[in-house]
């Protein structure tokens, strides 16, 4: 049998009850070949410090709930594998741009209240009875919004940008990648109501395009295309209103 | 009570902290290098108005060695900010659909890098033949 291999894992540790301020704290887990990052943390947690805290469900990169900052990469640490960094120390820390609620969570309230904001349903374009029969949509206008219909609110891009960090009240990436899904959709008539928001202070103009948040996205949403595409209908929508009778929206 | 305390991270040197930031911040920052070459042509123009003399002058000022090495570095400059702006064209405009597909980001930044190319050596072409 081959000697046990043992990874060095840096953890950014944090209790608000005790802590002024986050420090890191050393552990050396040993691991095989086929363990994720996600369960060195467990490992961690089952056999050194009960109290490190973490969220984390499905294993499979599809819950969207243990991104945390791996070698100040936003990462789900459920598929980024212990064996792709050995025999090199790892760092992990809570997601960057949100408050640390403990250790490795972060508050994600604000962008909750984002997400509730850009009203992440449709607004039916014309109501329609039962019986009139359900919504037609050709496969041309279902692909228009089908990629931004991926995101799973990780919010490794929201850890991504550091417009976010620098103005927290940013709607940021994730939440207007979803807005777009909605306005791009066929059925649903809310543009205008959406629009108001992305022309916003806290709107799209927030973005200086460094991108890097399409960069992290695990499900190739694609959020900076989103943001930016919607500066030009923001604009649009702006100059628009000069022109016709009806206006863009307010 | 609640023990909620939570611990809001400075966001000092953030561009420090990742290559991915330190490259936009070298990208955005060349944006300074076609500024310069803005203002050096804005010089010709108020050099101009001010005769044949001082436009002359001027003319044997941009013939300096220094004048020529700046020329190469503000050339370097505006060549990588072209580069790396057409980097993220894809992701900057809406999607083109061709044939009822979307362009791969590839086609988008090499069709603009051609055509920046072509767009310039047709200007230099021009002024060569004007100069000579």
């Amino acid at each position: 049998m081959s000697e046990q291999k043992i990874i060095e894992i840096e953890v950014l540790r944090y209790n608000p009850e005790t802590d002024q301020e986050p420090h890191l704290e050393l552990f050396k887990v040993p691991f095989t070949d086929d363990m994720s990052v996600l369960q060195g943390a467990q490992y961690i947690k089952d056999n050194f410090d009960g109290s490190l805290t973490f969220r984390w469900s499905c294993r499979m990169a599809i819950c969207g709930s243990c991104g945390m900052m791996i070698n100040g990469i936003p990462k789900l640490s459920c598929e980024t594998f212990l064996r792709d960094y050995y025999p090199n120390r790892i760092r992990i820390e809570a997601m960057s741009n949100f408050p640390i609620e403990k250790d490795l969570v972060v508050d994600l309230s604000g962008f909750i209240e984002k997400l509730e904001s850009i009203k992440p349903y449709i607004i039916p374009r014309e109501p329609r009875t039962l019986e009139q029969g359900e919504y037609i949509q050709s496969p041309e206008e279902f692909n228009k919004y089908i990629q931004f219909t991926s995101c799973i609110n990780c919010t490794l891009c929201y850890a991504a940008c550091p417009q976010v960090g620098l103005n927290p009240d940013f709607i940021g990436p994730g939440a207007m990648a979803l807005l777009h899904r909605y306005n791009m959709d066929s059925r649903d008539g809310g543009a205008a109501q959406r629009m108001e928001l992305v022309a916003s202070e806290e709107g799209v103009y927030n973005c200086s395009a460094v991108a890097y948040c399409s960069e992290v996205c695990p499900k190739h949403v694609d959020p900076a295309s989103a943001v930016n595409i919607n500066k030009a209908n923001a604009a649009k929508d702006y100059f628009l209103r000069f022109l016709s009778p009806k206006g863009g929206s307010k | 009570m609640s023990k909620r305390k939570p611990y809001v991270r400075s966001m000092d040197g953030w561009w420090k902290k990742n290559p991915y930031f330190v490259e936009y911040m070298i990208h955005e920052s060349t944006a300074l290098f076609v500024a310069a070459y803005v203002f050096i042509l804005l010089v010709g123009v108020v050099r101009l108005g001010q005769g044949e003399a001082a436009w002359n002058a001027w003319l044997e000022a941009l013939k300096s060695p220094l004048s020529v090495v700046c020329h190469l570095v503000l050339l370097a400059g505006a060549v990588y900010h072209t580069y790396s702006w057409f980097k993220i064209l894809p992701i900057t405009m809406p999607p083109v659909i061709v044939g009822g597909k979307k362009l791969a980001p590839e086609v988008l930044t090499g069709t603009a890098l051609v055509v920046a190319a072509a767009a310039g050596l047709a200007l230099l072409a021009l002024v060569w033949r004007i100069a000579l």
